[in-house]
């Protein structure tokens, strides 16, 4: 059968190896950054060369509220995970609440955004360069946001059944990194669509 | 270019050496069972085995580079002519805008003296998809994308007909987008285009062809000047019998393939976006007739 | 443990055995069924080749019609690299890196089976297209646009109908599962290791696989950001490479090759692995200059981001910008080379045995060499303004992926199949595979390469005669004959081997990796004793306790 190559006592104290988890969520995001990057790349590559139709200064309102939402939200979240780790469940449950809130207000926000500016002007994103530059990056941020939701409220519904114990700390800080790099994309995306054009 | 003598010493080298190694370092019959020397590494092989290495990149990059600039950043004659070619699903359009006319599949150009080089300067664009100018014996490919002028020159010191085809993938039928490049005398170059500036050459024996010309739609692709035929879709047909070929170079431009042509582009070339046409003999060969007057 | 590498089928219920198969989340049953399914795409891959070849070695063949051959080198391309080489070297990652480091199974074992049936999908979705085109209507065929699927012959004018979305989902699909591989992959080796198995005493292959997983996290995506954007561009209307809204079609060249470039890098990578434990075992000496060649590899991971547009030499950019991407890729050759000194290094001084996986492992550097000079060659931008979209290139990245990976993957096939069924494969067979093998391998890609020099471009269904390309196109196509001869040996040794092979016992090679410490197969728990490592080599260790390698290292 198998044999045992060295005496075990031979090597080393202690051996300590990054969680798999904290790894794999860290390859995950490096994986959804590259994909970011290029639609990033994009629009800037298009700023300015659309033909016709509405530039962005023309149509674009700065949605400030909803998106310092969604970046406290990720202080929040911290929060809620070192409540956790303590054992302070009913907080880490409530800042875990926030959070959640503070994330589907950022979705109802740009829901609203969007709706006004298709119906309401017509903008699309079949109207020029930068409409679809636009819709598809923020529409992609906004899809990452909405996974990120869904994950949260997966999770607080086993809080709100108690089923969250603080040994559990260690999956909600990976699950947090995630929400962590939505909420850095946010920034990034923000300064390129907002600030930027 | 010397990248190349550097590489086949590379070659060589390498290569020996591995030749070398597997004939000495065989294991031989009557070889004893034990391990040979186990050798971990060396650091001095590593250096010299990087070092050198990157002193070979460094020199064939430069010299690289160099080439670019001369080719790509080279001063433009004052006497070069200029061509813009236009590249279609699977055609070649050639506007000599200084001449004044517009030519197709064939494109002609003078032969160019070192002392006094007139050289011809391509402005490369596309109407559809992305196609490649490429004819091996005068320079190195050049793209033409939509939406992306380019420009590349050739600058050719020998007369004759060099051949060359679309080099980028562009669809049914890319394999038959042939280029036919006639680099002919000064005086050769000037009369070919006193001859296409002219406008379509007008003989009321072919009436009835040029009346189904225009009955039959084939102004709606094609132009023939000095006729209300002004379609941009497909080859300009003013000088059409001028040309050796037609189909951009996969048919030799004789009656009978030109009759089959009309009748149906898809026997010589499936995929072409040129569609069959619907027409009786006795048309066909009022047609024919008629075009076969356009020289 | 002799029964379980005999047919289970002989006294269990058929239907459970494929339900065990289907939903096993075991690294090396998956393993197994990545290379099974790559060996089955190599098959179709290779018939399609054939096709082309019978069209090509005449001029003005009209075997096939010109749709039908651009459907032929579409598909071939696209199933080479995603439904061939991929999964074949993710099913090898998969089998043997949790061995070799000695764990039990891989970090994410059921992101595993479902990496491994996304990509299984799109391979069928692709080649669903080949049967759809009559049963849906405007469902249009096989995809036609060439395996990089270049803008705007992509969209919605020049390609109607559906048979390049065939192409953007197939591989949107398995570019999800490439990515869940990747990250088992990279979670895996970080975070899976037996104790004293430092990342420093890893296995090159390990290593290999480490790097190949964190390039496929940075270049797949890439692709399915671009792939995207071309599905918003013909089913909402986008304009993201419609020219007529201003719109760039090299911005898809671009994106495109940020992700083609290295995905040739993620493909030799893990070959590379093979042979760095392949060739010390024949030579009977350890790898020579390990630290310089995880040193290598890394940077042949970052260097290889940098290179993408030396496939855009002809795109028309300027002149800075052309020789940018020369000196990268220049650059990129030289820890290439570096590996290729260190494998010289590790054979000199040996006692070489030519079984049948050093025979390949050898071929596959005197041939990797050659297609390594050919791509200097066309790093030099000069150079490939001439020979750039010609046959010259076509030869010079068939060399790479079959005299280079190929030739390798069939190496690995040989070493580590008693590993994987408890047998040896047959070396007569194996010789004679290897053998046809090479002079068909060398009829077809070494005289590929004048048609090239003499102008003929590539992707084309047929030429003219008298251009001087007949005779090279013809000996190009026996020798895909040869090679499909070769395959079929190859094939029938692994069937008759499976069932009749040698026992081979837990170390047929004298090896000195972990994956050698267990039976073959291995148990479902790999090992019954996680092991714990003080070097390299834990079986030179073991064999030599008079002269361990943590003595050196």
């Amino acid at each position: 059968m198998s044999a045992a190559p060295v005496d075990i006592s031979a090597t080393e104290g202690a051996w300590k190896l990054p969680s798999r988890g904290r790894v794999g969520m860290l390859c995950l995001i490096l994986a959804e950054s590259a994909i970011f990057a290029i639609f990033i790349a994009a629009y800037i590559f298009y700023i300015g060369k659309s033909l016709s139709g509405p530039a962005p200064r023309q149509i674009l309102t700065v949605p400030i509220f909803t998106s310092i939402g969604l970046w406290l939200s990720s202080f929040t979240i911290h929060g809620a995970v070192s409540a956790l780790a303590k054992g302070k469940r009913a907080l880490f449950a409530g800042l875990w609440f926030i959070t959640l809130a503070l994330g589907a207000t950022f979705i109802a926000g740009t829901a609203r955004e969007w709706r006004h500016l298709i119906y309401d002007q017509g903008f699309t994103i079949q109207t020029n360069l930068f409409g679809t530059t636009y819709y598809a990056l923020v529409g992609l941020h906004a899809s990452h946001v909405i996974i990120g939701l869904i994950a949260l409220s997966v999770v607080m519904i086993f809080a709100l059944f108690g089923k969250v114990k603080p040994e559990h700390h260690e999956r909600c800080e990976i699950l947090s990194l995630y929400w962590h790099f939505v909420d850095v994309v946010w920034i990034v995306v923000f300064i390129v669509v907002y600030g930027l054009s | 270019m010397f990248g190349l003598e550097v590489e086949g010493a590379i070659f060589v080298v390498v290569f020996s050496l591995l030749a070398y190694a597997i004939v000495k370092f065989r294991q031989r019959k009557g070889d004893d069972d034990l391990e040979p020397p186990q050798i971990y590494g060396s650091n001095q092989m590593e250096l010299a085995w990087t070092v050198l290495p990157v002193l070979i990149v460094v020199v064939l990059f430069l010299s690289t580079a160099q080439v670019i600039h001369r080719v790509q950043d080279a001063k433009r004659p004052a006497d070069a002519i200029q061509v813009t070619v236009v590249g279609h699903q699977f055609w070649w359009e050639y506007r000599y805008e200084q001449y004044g006319f517009v030519a197709a599949n064939e494109l002609h150009v003078p032969v160019s003296d070192p002392q006094h080089p007139t050289p011809t300067y391509l402005a490369l664009l596309s109407a559809d998809v992305d196609h490649s100018f490429w004819v091996p014996r005068l320079a190195g490919k050049t793209d033409l994308i939509p939406n992306h002028p380019n420009s590349m020159w050739i600058d050719p010191q020998e007369t004759g007909l060099f051949l060359g085809q679309c080099a980028q993938y562009c669809g049914t039928q890319h394999a038959k987008m042939l280029i036919r490049v006639y680099v002919q005398s000064r005086p050769d170059f000037d009369r070919w285009v006193h001859e296409q500036q002219q406008p379509a050459v007008a003989d009321p024996s072919v009436a009835a062809g040029r009346a189904l010309f225009q009955a039959k739609l084939c102004f709606v692709c094609h132009t023939i000047r000095g006729t209300l035929a002004m379609g941009k879709v497909g080859p300009d047909l003013t000088h059409l019998m001028s040309r050796d070929t037609i189909g951009s170079g996969s048919v030799p431009n004789t009656p009978g393939n030109l009759r089959q042509w009309i009748r149906n582009p898809g026997t010589f070339k499936p995929g072409s976006l040129m569609p069959p046409q619907d027409l009786t003999d006795q048309q066909l060969d009022q047609i024919a007739a008629y075009l076969e007057t356009l020289r | 443990m002799a029964s379980e590498s005999m047919p289970l089928a002989l006294h269990r219920n058929p239907l459970s055995v494929v339900y065990e198969w289907l939903a096993t989340v075991d690294h090396k049953k998956i393993g197994i069924m990545y290379i099974v399914y790559a060996l089955l795409f190599l098959v179709v891959m290779g018939i399609e080749a054939i096709l082309m070849r019978i069209q090509l070695a005449h001029a003005n063949s009209t075997f096939l019609s010109p749709q039908v051959f651009n459907r032929l080198f579409t598909l071939h391309g696209t199933t080479g690299i995603f439904f061939v080489a991929m999964p074949i070297l993710f099913g090898f990652g998969n089998y043997l890196v949790p061995l070799m480091i000695g764990a039990r199974d891989m970090a994410f074992p059921r992101l595993n089976a479902f990496s491994f049936w996304m990509t299984a999908f799109g391979g069928f979705l692709l080649y669903g297209s080949v049967f759809a085109g009559g049963a849906i209507s405007q469902g249009g065929s096989a995809p036609d646009v060439g395996w990089f699927a270049y803008a705007p012959l992509t969209s919605p004018a020049f390609s109607p109908g559906h048979s390049t979305d065939f192409w953007t989902l197939s591989l949107l699909v398995a570019g999800v599962g490439s990515i869940g591989a990747a990250v088992n992959f990279v979670a895996t080796i970080l975070s899976m290791r037996c104790k004293g198995m430092t990342l420093g005493r890893m296995p090159l292959f390990s290593w290999m696989n480490l790097v190949m997983g964190g390039l496929v996290l940075v270049t797949i995506s890439p692709l399915t950001a671009a792939q995207i954007m071309l599905m918003v561009d013909r089913y909402i209307g986008g304009h993201f490479f419609d020219t007529d809204a201003g719109g760039s079609v090299v911005m898809w060249m671009h994106f495109f090759w940020i992700f083609g470039h290295p995905e040739v890098y993620v493909l030799i990578i893990p070959c590379f692995g093979f042979v760095s434990e392949i060739i010390p075992v024949f030579s009977r000496k350890a790898m020579f200059g390990y630290p310089a060649m995880v040193a290598a590899t890394v940077s042949i991971g970052f260097v290889s981001l940098g290179v993408w547009a030396h496939h855009m030499f002809t795109v028309g950019m300027p002149s800075y910008g052309n020789a940018f991407f020369v000196l990268t890729t220049m650059v990129v050759a030289v820890p290439t080379g570096i590996k290729i000194f260190n494998w010289l290094a590790t054979m000199w001084g040996g006692k070489i045995r030519f079984a049948t996986p050093m025979l390949f492992c050898v071929a596959f550097l005197f041939q990797f060499l050659i297609g390594g000079l050919t791509g200097i060659m066309l790093a030099t931008a000069p150079f490939d303004w001439q020979l750039g979209n010609s046959y010259f290139v076509v030869a010079h990245f068939h060399y790479i992926i079959v005299g280079g990976i190929l030739f390798t993957i069939f190496a690995a096939f040989y070493y580590w199949f008693p590993k994987m069924t408890g047998r040896m494969l047959d070396e007569t067979l194996g010789k004679w595979h290897f053998w046809l093998f090479v002079i068909g391998f060398h009829l077809t890609f070494d005289f590929m390469h004048i048609p090239g020099l003499l102008g003929m471009p590539r992707r084309v269904y047929t030429y003219e005669a008298g251009r001087g390309w007949e005779t090279w196109n013809m000996i190009s196509s026996i020798g895909a004959a040869v090679q499909a001869v070769a395959i079929l040996i190859f094939v029938y040794n692994m069937i008759r081997s499976y069932f009749k092979g040698a026992p081979a016992g837990n170390d047929p090679w004298d090896a000195w990796t972990l994956e050698w410490a267990t039976t073959s197969p291995p148990p479902h728990y790999n090992f019954a004793m996680v092991p714990a490592v003080q070097s390299r080599r834990p079986l030179w260790d073991i064999k030599h306790p008079e002269d361990p390698d943590w003595r050196y290292e």
